[in-house]
């Protein structure tokens, strides 16, 4: 039976673009089904989902599915893997897929059988009828699946799920957690070398000269590679490669950059190239009743992805074909752009998921792919693996974009709010591979023959980008939102978990609490005042009965606060409130965080997400910001970009409302911004201070106590 | 210039040539095939790399060759007995305490250490123990959980 939510679905566009049933999904007659997905693992445990849907829809056990790594050569091409959107991409176009697969297997299996369908028992993919069997992998052969992905199969009801919406251990965890070569950083091709890419740490405008004469001589080093400004080693050691690395740097000069500006808030507003605005609405008649008006100035800082394993990759070129193994999130983009820095035919390149640290968003990984692809050149058909150093990876990954934001608003006699109005200024939140005329490739910039570095962009909305949520949820009667886009990059930045969101859900959240107790009303019944969305009402509810929000006890420097958003205003809801204690420092001691994805795949994938987004927005929130210095990213270790500690984490507790008959979505970017809203507001609860402008640092909180005494 | 080095690596001794400088974590990883332990940052400051040096946790990315002579290491493959694993990494099945699972090996190595010298630690010890290493992901508080797990099993 089809639910009301599926068949509002248009045709997925993964199915648009791969629409043979034979892209996939393979039955083989081990008994096994390898499901081919576009999307690719990135430590959120999306294969073990999407194994899960796949079995659900076949009717076997999920333990018969083996998820094959993305492929240039074998797999659907599934964009990126990126925006929370697995599930509803590469979820939806394989329940289809596997539902169709299903239907085709019985077909078959009736006939062998030689009964009507209805006396058929089919149990894990064995066909029973009139006391003779066969089995799905009998019936498979290739001509099967040869033919288009139909809509007309039926899709199994929710309320039937045996293997979705049940907890599911995640299938890459094994090998992680033993300690077993998993990573692609683990992987030892047969005569591989090792490389390592010479730049400074540290922006630069061209190589003006290069003493190679000391390091030529290692003991081990098979060859130092240069094109322009592109200078690589590759050694028999890796241990050698880096020894060679950091020789040669001391031994290059560098012709030096412009610096970047000192305020980059200020920076952003006087540099602003366009201005949009996203979001009109004119009520004369309720900005009339305005009584009182309000209006502040919200400042995010650039973040780092700051994953803790840098990036890599491996490169072979054997015959004129490159092979590429990469943790890239977009196999196929970052193949268009290899071929463009390379000057080869995207035919000749094969590139090849292998999985990787977190990765947060468009760190380093696409750029290592291209390095190790140069030094595979020199490499006489050897595989080459490159892993950046902990400070090229600060340095040279992409950051998330700094943003300056300016909301005002007026309040009726009642407290109610009859105009709002919301400005960001905002660099790009995407440089992601395969946009542009030019490589969004690092090392394609420096070469003797350059490609001009792209600027970031924003995707349009609904879903948007920097000014992703920018558009309040709540019922405002007139509003208007501005983005002012920032095309001058001071740092080159990219998509890094949750883009705009994060900090329009922090400004907007902060601002409703601000406008709240102006109105002299509790923080959640205003909002609910405003809010007529009935999920979005159930997950603040939801948040604030788990939290005892109405029995809270005040205490000296404690505070509660409460913050929420639907993700994109498409995906899911997340309504957090947090509890903080602030001393000398801001700690945040419990995080009680209510969450409607829909459709529930896997519960604990889930909350998994959902604790991991919670814990990594305090870290934001906290403590993190990228340090420019004359030379730009001046953030080049842990000691200049601390992140939250295991002795700082707060307690995370999570409510998952499950509605089985809606859409699922993504839970992957759902916390950050209402983390961050949830952790100022208590701030500000707590001392009786607002604090606009992040991170929450010791620095900024003594500061602000000061300006108020 | 490549000295001849012996190390006791998780019970065994194994031989290689290497210069006598070379951070310890290239000889497991590229010399023994151990490639549990990971590189992170390269100084000591993530624990991503951390093995046990007769019993203590340090940073094998920080940790020269010529420093290891005589002493044991043992790995995150070491603390399994043969295929039998150590009741840390069932608990941290159990528990489901990672998401990228890049950081977990030299977790591991923390929290062995801690409950080789206290067998019952508190949450707040757990964390205490974890500090020198870093999690981005936030599966602190699984981590956390799966420690106090092992405790009890």
């Amino acid at each position: 039976m089809n639910t009301v939510a599926e068949t509002r679905l248009k045709r997925p566009a993964s199915l648009e673009k791969n629409p043979r049933l034979s892209q996939w999904l393979h039955v083989h007659r081990d008994g096994t089904v390898s499901i081919y997905s576009g999307k690719v693992e990135i430590g959120q445990g999306i294969l073990t989902a999407l194994a899960q849907i796949a079995a659900e829809e076949l009717g076997i056990a999920v333990e018969r599915i083996r998820m094959v790594p993305a492929d240039t050569a074998l797999s659907p091409d599934e964009g990126v893997t990126s925006g929370s959107l697995s599930i509803q991409d590469s979820g939806v176009a394989l329940r289809r897929a596997c539902a169709q697969a299903r239907t085709l297997l019985l077909e078959r299996a009736t006939a062998r059988l030689g009964v009507s369908g209805g006396d058929l028992r089919v149990e894990d993919g064995s066909v029973h009828a009139a006391g003779r069997s066969t089995s799905f992998w009998e019936c498979a052969d290739d001509a099967l699946f040869d033919r288009d992905v139909e809509e007309t199969a039926a899709l199994r009801s929710p309320r039937d799920y045996r293997v979705v919406g049940k907890p599911a251990p995640r299938r890459d965890l094994p090998d992680k957690i033993a300690g077993r070569p998993r990573f692609i950083q683990d992987m030892a091709l047969p005569g591989m070398l090792y490389g390592r890419v010479v730049r400074p740490p540290h922006n630069f405008a061209g190589l003006i000269s290069l003493d190679d004469s000391k390091v030529k001589s290692m003991p081990g080093l098979a060859a130092i590679v240069r094109d322009g400004g592109f200078v690589g080693v590759l050694a028999e050691r890796e241990d050698v490669a880096i020894s060679a690395q950091r020789a040669l740097r001391l031994a290059a000069s560098w012709r030096e950059a412009d610096p970047p500006p000192r305020d980059v808030h200020t920076w952003l507003k006087e540099h602003a190239a366009e201005h949009r605005v996203i979001s009109e609405k004119e009520n004369a008649d309720a900005r009339s009743r305005a009584t009182r008006a309000l209006e502040a100035s919200y400042t995010k800082p650039f973040l780092s992805h700051a994953s803790i394993g840098p990036s890599c990759a491996i490169a072979q070129i054997d015959d004129g074909k490159l092979a590429v193994w990469t943790h890239s999130q977009g196999i196929f983009n970052l193949r268009r752009d290899l071929a463009l820095a390379l000057g080869m035919r995207e035919d000749a390149i094969v590139v090849r998921h292998a999985e990787g640290a977190g990765c947060y968003g468009h760190n380093g990984a696409d750029d290592a792919a291209l390095d190790a692809a140069l030094l595979a050149r020199a490499a006489r058909g050897r595989p080459v693996q490159v892993q950046w150093m902990r400070d090229d990876e600060f340095a040279w990954a992409p950051c998330g974009p700094a943003m300056a934001l300016s909301l005002r608003a007026a309040l009726d006699a009642h407290g109610g709010i009859v105009d709002w109005e919301h400005e960001l200024w905002s660099n790009g939140h995407s440089s992601r591979p395969g946009r542009a005329d030019d490589p969004a490739l690092l090392a394609a910039w420096h070469l003797a023959r350059p490609h001009k570095r792209p600027s970031a962009i924003n995707m349009p909305l609904p879903a948007g980008a920097a000014d992703r949520n920018a558009i309040p949820i709540y019922d405002f009667p007139s509003q208007r939102v501005v983005n002012h886009y920032v095309r001058e990059m001071p740092v080159r930045t990219s998509a890094l978990r949750s883009l705009g969101a994060y900090a329009n859900v922090f400004a907007i959240e902060s601002f409703m609490d601000e406008l709240a107790q102006t109105a002299g009303i509790d923080p959640i019944a205003f909002r609910l005042r405003h809010l007529k969305d009935p999920r979005g009402r159930a997950v603040i509810e939801a948040a604030a009965w788990r939290a005892e929000w109405d029995r809270w006890k005040p205490a000296e420097g404690r505070g509660h606060g409460i913050g929420f958003a639907r993700y994109k205003n498409l995906g899911a809801y997340c309504a957090a409130v947090a509890e903080v204690e602030v001393g000398h420092d801001v700690r945040v001691e419990r995080l009680i965080l209510a969450v409607d994805v829909g459709l529930v795949i896997n519960p604990d994938g889930v909350i998994n997400q959902i604790e991991g987004g919670a814990i990594q927005s305090t870290s934001w929130t906290l403590k993190e910001q990228v340090k420019l210095g004359a030379r730009g990213i001046a953030s080049l270790g842990w000691e200049d970009y601390p992140i939250l500690k295991f002795s700082e984490a707060p307690v995370v507790e999570v409510e998952l409302i499950d509605r089985p008959e809606l859409p699922a979505v993504g839970a992957g970017e759902a916390a950050q911004g209402p983390t961050a809203a949830a952790i100022a507001n208590a701030v500000a609860h707590a001392l009786g201070l607002r604090m606009r402008d992040l991170p929450l640092t010791h620095e900024r909180i003594a500061a602000a106590i000061s300006q108020s005494t | 210039m490549a000295e001849h080095f012996r190390l006791t690596v998780n019970g065994n001794e194994s031989e290689l040539e290497a210069s006598p400088d070379t951070p310890l974590l290239y000889a497991l990883r590229n010399d023994l095939g151990l490639k549990g332990t990971r590189f992170g940052c390269g100084n000591g400051q993530c624990g991503a790399c951390f093995v046990l040096i007769d019993g203590h946790p340090a940073p094998a990315c920080d940790t020269p060759l010529w420093s290891v002579a005589g002493k044991i290491i043992t790995t995150v493959e070491g603390l399994s007995k043969g295929r039998e694993l150590h009741p840390l990494h069932n608990a941290f099945l159990a528990e489901q305490a990672a998401q990228c699972g890049y950081c977990t090996s030299g977790i591991l190595i923390s929290a062995a250490a801690l409950l080789a010298k206290n067998l019952r630690p508190t949450e707040r010890e757990v964390r205490e123990a974890l500090d020198r290493n870093l999690c981005r992901c936030g599966s602190h508080n699984r981590m956390v959980r799966a420690v106090l797990r092992a405790a009890r099993e």
